[in-house]
C-alpha cells in the first residue's frame, strides 16, 4: 500500500463535508429512479465499479450506477471506524486508512481495481486474512440503505457494540443488493500489524490440511495461508517478537523458506485479486467451496487451491456441478460457481425449500415490487 | 417494506389475563405433548419464572413448559400458534433487560433441559451444544484441549449460550475477540410454524442471506434455538494486565484513545470510577488505588514474546498520558486480583445500596469525559448515586444507578435517570444498548434511536418470520403508537435539531 502525502489527507478531510452535501443531491436522483422503477415494476441493476459483474446468477435491468455517491463521511482512527458512501472506490478507502496505519482487515478483493465499498459489502467477499480476523460481515458496524419506496433507512451505527434492533446491516452484507440499495456503510477498521512475515515450503495437500488444522488450535499468529501446486505458504502477523518466534519455528521444523517482504506482498495481493495463474480466465469453471477446515476433498476431479486454513477451497473443474455440490454438502459446506462454467445449472448453492421460502418472505417485505437485482442471487428472488 | 403489519400490537399487553376456560384448554393441549411434570400452571410452580435478572419487571405466565426434545419444542410451538398463544423462550433467566419477562396469557418455553454439549471437536475447533448449556461450561469442556469460547459476559457462570444468542452477548474481551455474532457458526432453530431450519453450517460462510446475524441478538422474537455450533479459539499462552491510576477521569479516557491510536488492540480495557473502586475494594481487596479518580485495567494476551512487547508499549502510552501510578501483574493470581473488582462491581453495588439499576449504552470513546460529567449532573438532578463501570475499549458504559426499590419514587427517578443516559448515548452518536438488549426495558429509548420508518422495517423482518406476532411479543421493538405516546424526538445519527443549544 502506498503511503499518501499529507496534502492528500487535507483533500479527504475537506471532502467530508462536501461528500455529505453531494450525497443529498445524488440520493434525491437515485430516489426518483427507484420510485419510477417501482411504479413500473421494472428491474434495476445496482452497479458500482462493475468489478464483480461476473458474480451471481443473472444481472439484468436498467443500470443504477452508485459511483456518483462517493466520499468519506466520517473517519476517526482512534474510534476504529470509517463511514463511507457506497460508491466510493475501495482503493481510495484503503489509501486513506493506510495514511493512518490502519486497514480493512478482511482484505476484500477489488478485482482489477474498480470495486466500490458498496459492492464489497453487497457481495460479502473477503480475502486471505478472513480466517484469522473475520469476514466483511464481522466488520460491518452500520449500513444506510434506500428501500423500494425511496426511504432512507439507517441500521447499526458507528460503535462496536450495538444490539438495538435486528441486525439488518449484516443482513444486507452478502445479499447481492437484492434487499435494497446500500447508500453508505460504517466499517470497523484495525491497525496494520506491527510486523508481518511469510514462509513457504513444499508439502502435499493432505499434509498441508493436517498442519493447518493443528496450528489452528495453537496460539500462532497465522494471518493467511494458501496451498497449491505442492507448496504451502503461510503469513504471520502481529507483534514483532511473536512473528519472529513463529518464523524460526517454521524454519526449524519444516525447513521453510522466508519469502522476501516485497515478493510476499505481491503473492498475497495476487491471491486476493485472483491474478495468480490458478485463477486465469481461460480453463475449467472456477468453483468456490466453503467447507469445515478439516474436510478431505482431495478426490474431487480438477485442480485445487486452498485458503483460510483449509476452510476455503478453490476448484478448477468441469466435473458435474451436482457432484461438486454433493461433495461440498457432504463435507458440511457449500459450493458456488464463481466464474465460468454452466451458469444455467445455478450459481449459488441451492437452499432447502423452507429456507428459500423465508428468503422470499424477506425479499417481499424489503422489496415488494421486486426491482432490486432480481435473480442476481437465485432465480425468482 | 410494503404493507406494514404491526404484529406486536396484538399481544402488546403483558398483563391481559386469560379467562379460566382458555387456561384449561391450553394446559390440556400442552399436556398432550409433554409429560405432566413438564407443564407448570400452579402459581407456586410458576413463581421462579415471573421475572429475569431485571426483577423490577414481573409478570406471572399462564403456563411454563420444560420440553426435553426438539420434537416437543416443535409440537409446543405448533400448538401455541394454533391457539394464538404468545411464547417466551427462556434460558437461565439472567437477562438484564426483561427479555424473558412472561405474558399473563402466554407460555414460557424453558430450554433448561437442553443442557448437553453434544460434540466437541478440538481438531476442527468447534463445539455443538444445546441452548441451555452455560457459557462457562463450554470453555471448561474445551480447556483440556487448550481451547476456549471467547465471549465472556460477566454472568458467564450462570447465563446460557441460548440466551447469549438471543442478546448477542459480549464481555470484557470482545474488543479483541468479538461478540457472540463473531463466534457462532451455526444455529438450528424452530419457527413458530414448527419448521426446523438450519442456519449457517460448520464452514466459515453459507449460501443465502446472513440469517445467522439476523437471528443473533433477535431476543427470541424470530425463532427458538435448539442447537448451536460455536467456534473455539486457542487459549492464549499468557495474559498480563496493567492497572493504572488517573487523577482525572478525562485523562483516563484520553489514555484509552491513545492506546488505540498507537495501533494496539488490547485483549481487554476496562475503566472504573472512584465510587466503584471504593465500593469494591473492601469486598475484593484487589489493592486498587482509592485516591485515583479513575483506574484502567488494560490486558494483553498472546505468546510470551507478544505480551512482553505489547505491555511495554501500553506502559509507555499510559506514562505519556499522565497516569499517576501503574502496576503490571507479575503472575496469574495478581492478574485475576486486578479483574476481581471489575467482575464484582455489580454485587458490590448491591452491598452499598438496597438496589441498583444497570444501564448499557455505547458511545464513541472520545465522548467519555463529557458523558461522565453529564452523569454527575444527573446524580444531582435525580438525587441518586451512580457507579461508573465501563468497557472502555469499545465504548460500552455500564452506569449502576443506586436506588431503593421499597421507595416507588426512588425507582421512578432511577428509570428517568437511565432513560436520560441512554438518550444522551444516542445524541453522542452511540446506541441505547451495547450488549444487554432492549427487552421490555429500553423500548421507549428505541424511539429516540430509530425513525418510524426504521421501526417499520424491524416489524417487516418480524413479519417474515412470525406473521402472527407470537414469539416474545412486546419486546425489542416499540410500536409506533408507543413512540408517539413517549413523545421524544428521533435523534438522527447523533444530530439533534438545534444542536447548538446547550444540554446538561
Amino acid at each position: 500500500m502506498n503511503i499518501q502525502t499529507p496534502a492528500h489527507t487535507a483533500a479527504v478531510a475537506s471532502s467530508t463535508q462536501a461528500a455529505s452535501a453531494l450525497a443529498a443531491d445524488v440520493l434525491q436522483s437515485l430516489r426518483s429512479t427507484i420510485l419510477r422503477a417501482a411504479a413500473d415494476r421494472a428491474p434495476l441493476r445496482i452497479r458500482g465499479g462493475g468489478s464483480k459483474d461476473f458474480l451471481g446468477q443473472s444481472f439484468e435491468g436498467a443500470l443504477l450506477d452508485t459511483r456518483p455517491l462517493a466520499g468519506i463521511l466520517s473517519y476517526e482512527p482512534t474510534e476504529l471506524f470509517i463511514t463511507v458512501l457506497a460508491g466510493t472506490p475501495l482503493a481510495h478507502v484503503e489509501a486513506v486508512l493506510a495514511e493512518r496505519g490502519q486497514m480493512l482487515a478482511f482484505e476484500p478483493p477489488s478485482f482489477h481495481g474498480a470495486a466500490t465499498i458498496g459492492g464489497v459489502v453487497a457481495a460479502g467477499l473477503s480475502g486471505p486474512r478472513r480466517a484469522s480476523v473475520g469476514a466483511v460481515r464481522d466488520f460491518v458496524l452500520g449500513v444506510g440503505c434506500m428501500d423500494a419506496q425511496g426511504r432512507e433507512l439507517q441500521f447499526g451505527g458507528e460503535v462496536m457494540k450495538n444490539v438495538a434492533g435486528y441486525d439488518v446491516s449484516r443482513l444486507m452484507c452478502g445479499a447481492m443488493g437484492i434487499l435494497g440499495l446500500i447508500t453508505q456503510v460504517s466499517l470497523k477498521v484495525l491497525p496494520r500489524p506491527a510486523a508481518e512475515a511469510s514462509i513457504m515450503f513444499d508439502c502435499d495437500a493432505a499434509e498441508a490440511l493436517q498442519l493447518l488444522n493443528t496450528w489452528g488450535g495453537q496460539p500462532l499468529p497465522i494471518s493467511a495461508s494458501v496451498h497449491g501446486s505442492g507448496s504451502l505458504v503461510v503469513r504471520f502477523s502481529g507483534a514483532r517478537a511473536a512473528v519472529e518466534a513463529a518464523l524460526s519455528r517454521m524454519m526449524r521444523d519444516h525447513a521453510a523458506q522466508h519469502i522476501p517482504d516485497s515478493a510476499a506482498a505481491q503473492l498475497w495481493a495476487d491471491l486476493r485479486e485472483h491474478r495468480a495463474a490458478f485463477f486465469s480466465e481461460a480453463g475449467p469453471a472456477l468453483w468456490r467451496l466453503s467447507v469445515p477446515s478439516p474436510a478431505p476433498l482431495g478426490s474431487l476431479p480438477g485442480e485445487q487451491c486452498m485458503e483460510w486454513g483449509g476452510a476455503l477451497r478453490w476448484l478448477r473443474s468441469d466435473a458435474d456441478p451436482a457432484a461438486i455440490r454433493r461433495a461440498a454438502a457432504a463435507a458440511g459446506g457449500s459450493a458456488m460457481l464463481f466464474r465460468g462454467g454452466d451458469r444455467e445449472a445455478g450459481v449459488f448453492h441451492p437452499l432447502p425449500a423452507p429456507l428459500l421460502a423465508l428468503h422470499r418472505r424477506l425479499k417481499q417485505q424489503f422489496d415488494a415490487p421486486g426491482i432490486f437485482n432480481p435473480g442476481r442471487m437465485y432465480r425468482d428472488l | 417494506m410494503n404493507t406494514v403489519i404491526d404484529p406486536a400490537v396484538r399481544h402488546a399487553d403483558f398483563r391481559a389475563q386469560p379467562d379460566p376456560s382458555r387456561l384449561a384448554a391450553v394446559v390440556e393441549r400442552l399436556r398432550k405433548i409433554l409429560p405432566a411434570h413438564s407443564v407448570l400452571f400452579r402459581d407456586e410452580d410458576k413463581r421462579p419464572y415471573e421475572c429475569d435478572a431485571l426483577s423490577a419487571f414481573r409478570q406471572m405466565p399462564m403456563a411454563v413448559v420444560l420440553p426435553d426434545t426438539e420434537a416437543q419444542v416443535v409440537e409446543v410451538l405448533k400448538a401455541c400458534r394454533e391457539l394464538d398463544v404468545p411464547v417466551v423462550a427462556r434460558g437461565a433467566g439472567t437477562s438484564l433487560s426483561g427479555g424473558s419477562m412472561p405474558h399473563a396469557s402466554g407460555v414460557v418455553l424453558s430450554l433448561a433441559r437442553f443442557n448437553r454439549i453434544l460434540e466437541l471437536d478440538p481438531y476442527a475447533r468447534s463445539a455443538r451444544v444445546q441452548p441451555g448449556v452455560r457459557n462457562l461450561a463450554i470453555s471448561e469442556a474445551a480447556a483440556p484441549h487448550a481451547l476456549y469460547y471467547a465471549p465472556d459476559p460477566s454472568s458467564q457462570i450462570a447465563c446460557s449460550i441460548g440466551g447469549n444468542i438471543a442478546e448477542n452477548s459480549g464481555g470484557v474481551h470482545c474488543l479483541k475477540y468479538g461478540l457472540t455474532v463473531h463466534n457462532v457458526l451455526r444455529l438450528r432453530v424452530v419457527t413458530i410454524d414448527g419448521e426446523v431450519l438450519e442456519i449457517g453450517n460448520a464452514a466459515l460462510d453459507s449460501p443465502g442471506f446472513d440469517l445467522l446475524a439476523l437471528l443473533i441478538g433477535s431476543e427470541g422474537m424470530l425463532a427458538v434455538v435448539t442447537e448451536i455450533t460455536v467456534k473455539l479459539l486457542p487459549r492464549p499462552q499468557l495474559a498480563r494486565a496493567v492497572l493504572a491510576s488517573f487523577d482525572d477521569i478525562v485523562k483516563a479516557g484520553d489514555a484509552v484513545a491513545a492506546i488505540i491510536a498507537e495501533g494496539i488492540i488490547p485483549a481487554g480495557m476496562e475503566m472504573m470510577d472512584r465510587k466503584t473502586t471504593a465500593a469494591v475494594e473492601p469486598f475484593v481487596r484487589a489493592g486498587y488505588d482509592l485516591e485515583a479518580e479513575a483506574i484502567l485495567i488494560v490486558e494483553s494476551d498472546g505468546t510470551p514474546e507478544e505480551v512482553e512487547e505489547e505491555i511495554a508499549r501500553i506502559d509507555a502510552v499510559l506514562q505519556r498520558c499522565g497516569c499517576t501510578a501503574q502496576r503490571v501483574s507479575q503472575n496469574e493470581a495478581e492478574r485475576l486480583a486486578f479483574w476481581s473488582g471489575r467482575k464484582n462491581a455489580f454485587p458490590a453495588a448491591g452491598r452499598i445500596s438496597p438496589d441498583y439499576y444497570c444501564m448499557d449504552g455505547t458511545i464513541p470513546r472520545k465522548m467519555l469525559g463529557r458523558m461522565l460529567q453529564a452523569i454527575g449532573e444527573m446524580e444531582r438532578k435525580y438525587q441518586l448515586g451512580c457507579m461508573n463501570v465501563f468497557h472502555a475499549g469499545d465504548g460500552n458504559l455500564h452506569p449502576l444507578i443506586l436506588f431503593d426499590a421499597n421507595d416507588p419514587d426512588s425507582w421512578h427517578r432511577a428509570e428517568l435517570f437511565g432513560a436520560d443516559i441512554l438518550e444522551l448515548c444516542v445524541e453522542y452518536g452511540g446506541t441505547v444498548t451495547g450488549e444487554h438488549g432492549i427487552g421490555v426495558e429500553k423500548l421507549s429509548s428505541m424511539c429516540v434511536q430509530f425513525s418510524p420508518e426504521e421501526l417499520k422495517a424491524f416489524f417487516a423482518v418480524k413479519t417474515a418470520f412470525d406473521s402472527q406476532g407470537l414469539l416474545n411479543p412486546g419486546k425489542g421493538v416499540p410500536t409506533l403508537a408507543r413512540c408517539a405516546e413517549y413523545g421524544k424526538m428521533h435523534v438522527h445519527r447523533g444530530q439533534l435539531p438545534f444542536s447548538n443549544l446547550p444540554r446538561f
